[in-house]
């Protein structure tokens, strides 16, 4: 089987794989892979603006945690909302979000884009922090699930841990497939050439405000949609889903994962879970555990400085081609 | 309202931006010289503020406690360029962010273990514990105008330091042009480690200061990092000059704001900004 | 004569205190390669800068087909059929070579905002890279990315790549820099073949070049334009002369 054959099988049989796992009957590990696959879905949007569009987001937690208070002040404080209006009503409130502060932010590059993108995320955290707007510091509970039903038949139940994980893991896939999707088209290409060289693809005539306008909203779009189901996953949102510790979680995953390569963020978001979920096992660390953030800073320390190309680069590193070959073919 | 009330909080928006100079300033050299972005300034803010309510309560007194801890913010600022930082100027800004991040959740947690999770308060010192009085029924706390006063000394120091100084035309001069520095056989590393050192002990000692203002909380780092971003987008990366007008910008729209409209006031700097990002998006005093 | 297609009036630059561009006027036409010579410092790729939309002029208007386009940013100037190669090599280095030249010719066809068709199936982009890497010599060197060329095949490139964005207009920077003589050889006669249906302006040290493609040369010193005219008119004038010391100086650049 040729490279080319490969990579194109292999995320359908990694999907069928994951389709399986409910199986286990394990409601803790079907629990936790729903979160991976939310936080991949997250993961995934950020590597859109970080690894593609070479924009640097660091308030990328924004439309996550505003797509989820959506959700909450979108429905029925007692009853269940609807998910044919809720989701998209979501994600179209996250995407206007980031077109408005796109048209802001995307004036600045560099230490200043870094700079200004978590200054508005920290924003929209005071908003919901210090207002009454979203129940303050406590939040808000979702007390029940979104319905997604087609007349009176019940299409999924969100409430049956095995349907949402089915239904996190197709968004999961038709985020990844969307987004390989965009990144091969013309406009895909576009995207890597600002990233690469924003200058020379302003002098061939790309308008590349808009296209880096659309990157953003686009990404914010399925930030968005990664909020929304985590929303519905936990059954409440506080401000801290927006805070930046989120926005740095995200982009630690993309980066250990390998920024630039969408499996990279995926196995970026299974790496950075599952080490949340082990150094703050108690079991394991004891009184330790309590501050596993320490061991996760010193990590993401060393990640930063020895493992740049994180994981997927390591992938990538151990099965290099002989340097002759390299030097022909390497499609973008 | 009165001219009384308007006056104390004249002086208190002056007060609280020119201790938001004294972090910013700090950040802005450490952007401008080095081109680092730094997530973890707040927390040196942050550890000053620890440091100092730790030592008042060891010796009984904020001045020994400040004067002990300042070497201290020193060596730590040394200490962070030396094994770190100076790893990162060649770096990617991602690299950075990714770097300093990682240095917030190790300074938090460490924070948690010496020094626990609760809110304490440290005491005025008594010298300075009087107050002024206004009107009838309102006067103005004497530590207030001390620091206020000790943050103008700092920043005339600092001015004079950059503009007058042999250090702070080496400092300039390493802000436009690196290699010229290097060929002029200046020991760039050594200013480097300086500059870093200074804007932590800047922003340490503003955290000293302002201990009995405002309580020692564990979120006060980030608070003021986040704020101090906004004043250097809006002052322009590097400047100064840029750093002390938009701090005392901030500090009179957020003072005048939590009294004005109190709903919103958590929003003006970031219209600020905004508004700052159309109109001038290199900052009032930025290089284009 | 034909109607200049581009052309300039009392072009000025001024970067704080120094004037780097002052009341420069000149233009270009179709069928006409322009060579812009001088020492180094005189301005001439700030004039590029200028004329590309690189940079904002202080004052003065460029006028393309009349219309005046200084001020619109440089993707606007670009699409309006304005060409520039760049002095420092400027492609996209982790790319390949066709993947250089296909996004260059993307940037001018309506599909270039198509989300989910594949970059590559577009017979019409593909078929105007391919041309372009076949003007400017590439074509062997389609599939290597871009980084492993040598020097003088990046300038090629750089060629190519302006080209694929088909203008009608092209400001060519030092496109000899760094070539070897064959190379050299080669990009003069492509020049030459581009002068029937392009206006051309050439920044040159070369002068071996200059004289071979020049049809109207225009020499800057300090910003100002010295002399302007047909090369015999500039070689014998009088101030060129004293400005490099009797015209021998002038021809080793």
């Amino acid at each position: 089987m040729n490279t080319g054959t490969l990579s194109r099988c292999l995320p359908w049989v990694v999907v069928g794989l994951f389709a399986l796992f409910p199986m286990l009957e394990s409601t803790f590990y079907t629990q936790l892979v729903t979160k991976v696959l939310i936080m991949a879905i997250f993961a995934m949007s950020l590597d859109l603006l970080v690894g593609y569009t070479g924009l640097v987001s660091f308030g990328h937690a924004a439309y996550f945690g505003l797509a989820g208070y959506a959700l909450a002040l979108m429905g029925p404080k007692y009853e269940a909302a609807s998910l044919w209006w809720t989701l998209p009503g979501a994600i179209g409130l996250c995407v206007a979000f980031a077109l408005v502060t796109g048209l802001l932010v995307l004036r600045t590059r560099g230490i200043y884009f870094i700079m200004v993108t978590l200054a508005f995320a920290q924003m929209l955290y005071f908003v919901f922090h210090d207002t009454k707007l979203g129940g303050g510091s406590d939040g808000i509970y979702i007390y029940a699930k979104p319905t997604m039903n087609l007349g009176e038949t019940v299409l999924v139940n969100l409430e049956k841990l095995d349907q949402f994980y089915w239904l996190v893991l197709f968004f999961t896939a038709a985020c990844y497939f969307l987004l390989r999707r965009i990144l091969g088209s013309s406009f895909g290409r576009a995207l890597m050439g600002i990233k690469v060289n924003e200058h020379r693809m302003r002098a061939l005539g790309f308008p590349v405000f808009r296209y880096q306008l659309a990157s953003f909203a686009l990404a914010g779009g399925l930030g968005g949609l990664a909020g929304y189901l985590a929303a519905v996953q936990f059954g409440f949102v506080n401000p801290e889903i927006l805070s930046w510790h989120q926005s740095g979680a995200v982009l630690m995953m993309v980066i250990l994962g390998g920024m630039g390569t969408l499996h990279g963020a995926v196995i970026g978001a299974f790496a950075f879970v599952l080490l949340q979920e082990v150094l703050s096992n108690q079991a394991w660390f004891g009184i330790a555990a309590k501050h596993w953030q320490l061991a996760m800073g010193i990590l993401i320390m060393l990640v930063a400085l020895y493992l740049p190309q994180g994981l997927a680069g390591l992938l990538a590193k151990l099965q290099r081609k002989p340097p002759a070959e390299a030097e022909e073919g390497a499609d973008v | 309202m009165d001219l009384a009330f308007i006056l104390i909080q004249l002086l208190n928006g002056l007060q609280y931006g020119l201790l938001l100079f004294l972090v910013a300033s700090g950040l802005t050299l450490v952007f401008g010289i080095m081109g680092i972005i730094n997530l973890a300034h707040g927390s040196f803010y942050m550890v000053g503020a620890y440091l100092a309510w730790s030592l008042a309560s060891l010796t009984g007194n904020l001045a020994t406690a400040i004067l002990l801890a300042i070497p201290l913010t020193v060596i730590l600022g040394m200490g962070l360029e030396r094994l770190l930082f100076r790893q990162l100027y060649t770096r990617d800004h991602l690299y950075q962010v990714l770097l300093t991040y990682g240095l917030i959740l190790v300074f938090e947690e460490l924070r948690s273990i010496i020094w626990g999770d609760d809110v304490h308060g440290v005491a005025v010192p008594a010298l300075l514990s009087a107050s002024i009085p206004l009107t009838e029924n309102l006067s103005y706390p004497v530590y207030r105008l001390a620091i206020s006063g000790v943050c103008l000394l700092l920043a005339l120091a600092l001015y004079l330091l950059i503009q007058k100084t042999r250090l702070g035309m080496m400092i300039r001069a390493g802000a436009s042009n690196r290699d010229m520095v290097q060929s002029l056989g200046i020991d760039i590393k050594l200013i480097y480690t300086l500059v870093f050192a200074l804007g932590v002990a800047l922003a340490a000692f503003a955290g000293m200061i302002n201990a009995p203002l405002s309580s020692v909380t564990p979120g006060m780092g980030s608070h003021v990092l986040i704020i101090c971003f906004v004043v250097v987008v809006i002052g322009g990366i590097g400047s100064v000059k840029g750093a002390m007008a938009a701090s005392l910008m901030i500090g009179l729209a957020e003072t005048f704001g939590q009294v004005l409209v109190p709903e919103v006031a958590g929003m003006i700097v970031y219209v600020l900004m905004a508004i700052i990002l159309v109109w001038r998006p290199e900052g009032l005093f930025g290089r284009k | 004569m034909s109607e200049a297609i581009l052309r300039t009036a009392g072009l000025t630059k001024r970067f704080g205190g120094l004037v780097a561009v002052s009341d420069v006027s000149l233009d270009l036409h179709v069928g006409e390669v322009h060579v812009v010579i001088g020492p180094n410092g005189a301005g001439k790729s700030t004039l590029t800068n200028l004329l590309s939309g690189d940079l904002p002029a202080t004052s003065g208007r460029v006028m393309l087909d009349g219309r005046d386009i200084a001020g619109l940013s440089s993707d606007q100037i670009s699409r309006m059929g304005v060409g520039r190669s760049y002095q420092k090599t400027n492609i996209f280095l982790p790319f390949t070579v066709f993947e250089n030249a296909r996004l260059a010719a993307q940037s001018r066809t309506p599909y270039a905002l198509h989300v989910f068709g594949r970059a590559e199936q577009y017979d019409a982009i593909n078929t105007l890279a391919g041309a372009a890497l076949e003007s400017a010599g590439l074509s062997h060197r389609a599939q290597r990315v871009a980084a492993t060329l040598s020097h003088g095949e990046q300038r090629q490139l750089e060629i190519a790549m302006c080209l694929a964005t088909r203008p009608r207009v092209l400001l060519l920077d030092e496109p000899l820099a760094g070539m070897g003589p064959h190379e050299s050889q080669r990009m003069v006669e492509l020049i030459g073949k581009l002068r029937n249906d392009h206006a051309i302006m050439l920044i040159e040290h070369d002068m071996d070049a200059v004289f071979a493609l020049a049809n109207r040369l225009t020499v800057m010193v300090n910003g100002e334009v010295l002399e302007s005219g047909s090369p015999e008119q500039v070689r014998s004038s009088p101030a060129v002369q004293a400005a490099y010391l009797g015209g021998e100086e002038m021809l080793h650049g």
